[in-house]
């Protein structure tokens, strides 16, 4: 939290929400009265791809992009993405992974490639107060596995000192139509999930 | 008012808020959501759409501008290269209303094919760039853009990098203010471009750039952030803010017009400081502008002219320079953890036929769309890809350099053909080649997000038009050999593509299945893997499809067994196809 500015690191795999994701925290640090920038790249990435997004929020913010290393909460929607960017985490940063694992198809085609063994072990290792939610779980519990995203800035926001109302009306402003409740609801079950 | 924008976003906002009218652009990475934002929220006020190409993008401008609207054209960086045509000489006529023309880099190619800097266009053309480094100036630069255009009689560029577009920050929302339209007025000596007068256009094209000299010393475009003088910085563009980050004690003149620079504002900053440095992403384009007036500057000595630049890359350069202190940062204990390649979704049709490509034993010229996906492992039957349009004229050359051992087949999109895939064809015919083109048409322009094309029947505006008739089109031009296939049968794609390549002529391979995704998700009973049955040979993995992954389970031998994925699955049938014990099986 150099210079007071706030370092999210969001990640997952395209199709999973992660824009949405950081558009909606960006929105709440923005109505939490600070200054906010977000990040990301579209167009290739999005077919399939690896997803990252950049948010920052704080007093006043100047590059979009967090500088190497200084990350002060990951959030992966999926496990073997919070372990590709485990590196970028600074001191006493925060972890928050989704415990599904999405297995690209180049695993099979024969390109030698293969998906993380133990990933959770392997983050935990590297951050012992890493926090392994089952949103995916969770998600299908509540009838909606789209809902993972939702849950796991619940999960999230555990971390940061913004009030909870703030997170809610921003959900309420920006979920797809028809699901203010239900997101709401997953929300919930993130911000009080314990591991 | 206040909302969180994207540079995209917010150019387009500003287009609106400083009366413009006419907005023209060909999609592409990352400028594409200006016009969809135009289009989507304005379009009861401005009048936006999508040209063919880039060329036609800016001569339609061009003409709105002369008509008497205030008027841009939108492209991603390469997209200037196909206008370059119009620019060089647009500079010499001048404009009517304002006329601003936007392009986007892309600087560490996130979506391109290359990382040009197109400031350098300023210089090759005399005209100014304004280059905003956050959402806010991206609106408001509009407004300065087209001031300086109608002041100075020129159009301008307005120059943003990937990392303006794509990201969001907080911008202060105003009213539309409506601009004078007086329509368009003859004026043969400004506007015909003969010799003769073009030799007046350009003596004051080198006047223009004087006073622009002068407005640059002015502009509040150009600042100075004081602060210790032990160092001075020149940047602009999103530099400018990983500056402020990496190195906060340093005095900074930002420049918010590219070109042509204040020398004598730098030249008295210079004065101020006890070093100077040039903070700038790619070419040394401020550098040695700076460097030819005799000022003493270094640059990209520490700040590299590869890849886009972030804080951690700037404050290295700094550190390495010996201004900050401290260690440079290199992050280590990066894990390695398997790549996700970008891929063809489920159920493309560019899947069967590139699949049919590879099983006919012939090179791909390709060319660019999401059919470029391809090449990639395991398909990896695209040989060639440059430009768009290049496919064409690539297997002809092939054909023409007469040593090659198997036959290349042509193949391209249907936007893509619309855009720069005519000209070669014809130029193919005339030149009596024999080589088969395929069109894979899916009816949209994928690979940008899935916008509307003159072969779609639908305006940018939402109105229903005419539709080009492809096959039509391809007689027109001299093919004789025009045929349509089913990309999702396998055989008669290979059928189609060995037959074709054996007539002594042109010949059109047309695919006829849309777009999964755009204009609306398509989706058929999903496809189940009978376990009992499957052999575990591995065929299905072979084409590539995101839906097919592993179950876990292995036979005896270890070979994966394969299962589908009953939600990705859209029911195609390729790797159904592909399997040698029919073990895959549609679902009810
Ligand atoms: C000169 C230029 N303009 C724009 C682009 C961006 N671009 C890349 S692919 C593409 C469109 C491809 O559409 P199509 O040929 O129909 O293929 P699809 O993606 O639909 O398969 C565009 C516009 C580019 N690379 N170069």
């Amino acid at each position: 939290m150099k210079n007071g500015t706030t370092n999210i690191l969001l990640a997952g795999v395209g199709g999973q929400g992660v824009l949405l994701a950081s558009e909606i925290l960006t929105e709440v640090a923005k109505s939490a009265g600070m200054d906010a920038k977000k990040s990301e790249v579209h167009g290739m990435s999005q077919r399939g791809g690896v997803v990252t997004s950049h948010v920052r929020f704080g007093e006043e913010v100047f590059s979009p992009l967090i500088p190497d290393g200084e990350v002060d909460a990951l959030l992966a929607l999926e496990i073997a993405e919070g372990l590709r960017w485990m590196h970028e985490i600074s001191k006493g940063g925060k972890v928050v992974v989704n415990d599904q694992k999405i297995i690209p198809t180049i695993v099979y085609s024969g390109g030698g490639f293969s998906y993380p063994e133990s990933p959770e072990k392997r983050i935990m290792e590297k951050n012992p107060d890493a926090m392994i939610v089952k949103a995916f779980d969770i998600a299908s519990e509540l009838g909606n596995v789209r809902l993972v995203n939702t849950i796991m800035l619940g999960a999230l926001s555990q971390s940061l000192d913004i009030d909870e109302k703030v997170w809610l009306d921003v959900i309420e402003r920006m979920a797809p139509k028809g699901t203010g409740e239900l997101n709401k609801k997953a929300f919930g079950r993130g911000r009080s999930y314990s591991a | 008012m206040e909302m969180l924008l994207s540079g995209n976003e917010a150019l387009a906002r500003g287009f609106f808020e400083f009366g413009g009218e006419f907005a023209s652009a060909y999609p592409g990475t990352p400028s594409t959501e200006i016009l969809e934002t135009i289009g989507r929220h304005f379009k009861d006020t401005v009048y936006a759409e999508w040209a063919i190409n880039e060329k036609v993008a800016l001569e339609n401008a061009v003409g709105a501008s002369y008509g008497g609207a205030r008027s841009i054209a939108v492209m991603k960086h390469v997209g200037l290269n196909v206008a370059a045509d119009p620019l060089m000489t647009l500079s010499y006529t001048g404009v009517n209303a304002g006329l601003v023309i936007v392009s986007a880099d892309d600087p560490s190619l996130h979506s391109s094919q290359n990382e040009q800097d197109n400031r350098c266009y300023g210089k090759f053309a005399s005209i100014p760039v304004l280059e905003p480094s956050d959402s806010q100036e991206a609106k408001d630069f509009v407004r300065y853009g087209f001031e300086i255009s109608e002041q100075f009689d020129t159009p301008v560029l307005l120059r943003l990098t990937t990392r303006i577009s794509h990201s969001k920050c907080i911008v202060s929302i105003g009213e539309r203010e409506e601009a004078d339209n007086h329509g368009f007025e003859r004026n043969i000596e400004k506007y015909v471009m003969v010799p003769a007068h073009g030799i007046k256009r350009h003596a004051e094209v080198i006047k223009r750039l004087e006073k622009l000299k002068e407005y640059a010393e002015k502009t509040p475009l150009n600042q100075i952030i004081w602060n210790d003088k032990k160092v001075g910085v020149i940047s602009g563009s999103i530099a400018y803010q990983h500056t402020r980050d990496a190195f906060p004690d340093a005095s900074i003149l930002k420049l918010g017009m590219g070109y042509p620079l204040p020398i004598n504002k730098i030249r008295e900053f210079a004065s101020q400081v006890e070093r100077l440095f040039v903070v700038e992403e790619l070419e040394p384009f401020y550098e040695e502008h700076i460097k030819a007036a005799g000022i003493e500057v270094e640059g990209k000595k520490y700040f590299s002219n590869y890849l886009e630049l972030n804080v951690t890359r700037v404050r290295n350069g700094f550190i390495e320079a010996g201004v900050v202190e401290g260690e440079k940062t290199d992050i280590e204990g990066k894990e390695k953890v398997v790549p996700r390649p970008p891929v063809l979704c489920p159920g493309c049709p560019h899947r069967g036929i590139v699949y049919a490509m590879k099983k006919s034993g012939v090179y791909t010229t390709g060319d660019i769309g999401c059919y470029t996906l391809g090449a990639l492992a395991p398909l990896s039957q695209i040989d060639s890809c440059l430009c768009m349009g290049a496919s064409i004229g690539n297997a002809f050359g092939i054909e023409k350099a007469g040593k090659t051992d198997k036959r290349a087949v042509a193949f391209l999109g249907d936007s893509t053909f619309l855009h720069s895939g005519i000209t070669p064809l014809a130029t193919a015919v005339y030149n009596k080649s024999s080589i088969t083109v395929v069109i894979a048409d899916n009816r949209i322009t994928a690979m940008t997000g899935g916008q509307d094309h003159p072969a779609t029947s639908k305006t940018l505006m939402g109105e229903d038009t005419s539709a080009v008739d492809l096959p039509e089109l391809c007689r027109a031009v001299g093919v004789r050999s025009v045929r349509e296939v089913d990309p999702y049968d396998v055989d008669e794609s290979i059928k189609a593509i060995k037959e074709e390549l054996e007539k002594d002529e042109v010949s059109v391979i047309i695919t006829n299945r849309p777009c999964m995704l755009f204009p609306s998700k398509i989706t058929d009973k999903p496809y189940r893997i009978d376990t009992e049955v499957c052999i575990a040979c591995g065929n299905c993995f072979k084409v590539g499809c995101p839906a097919i992954t592993g179950s876990g389970e292995t036979d005896d031998k270890g070979n994966s067994i394969p299962v589908i994925s009953e939600v990705l699955c859209t029911g195609c049938s390729i790797c159904a196809q592909v399997c040698p014990v029919d073990a895959i099986k549609k679902t009810n």
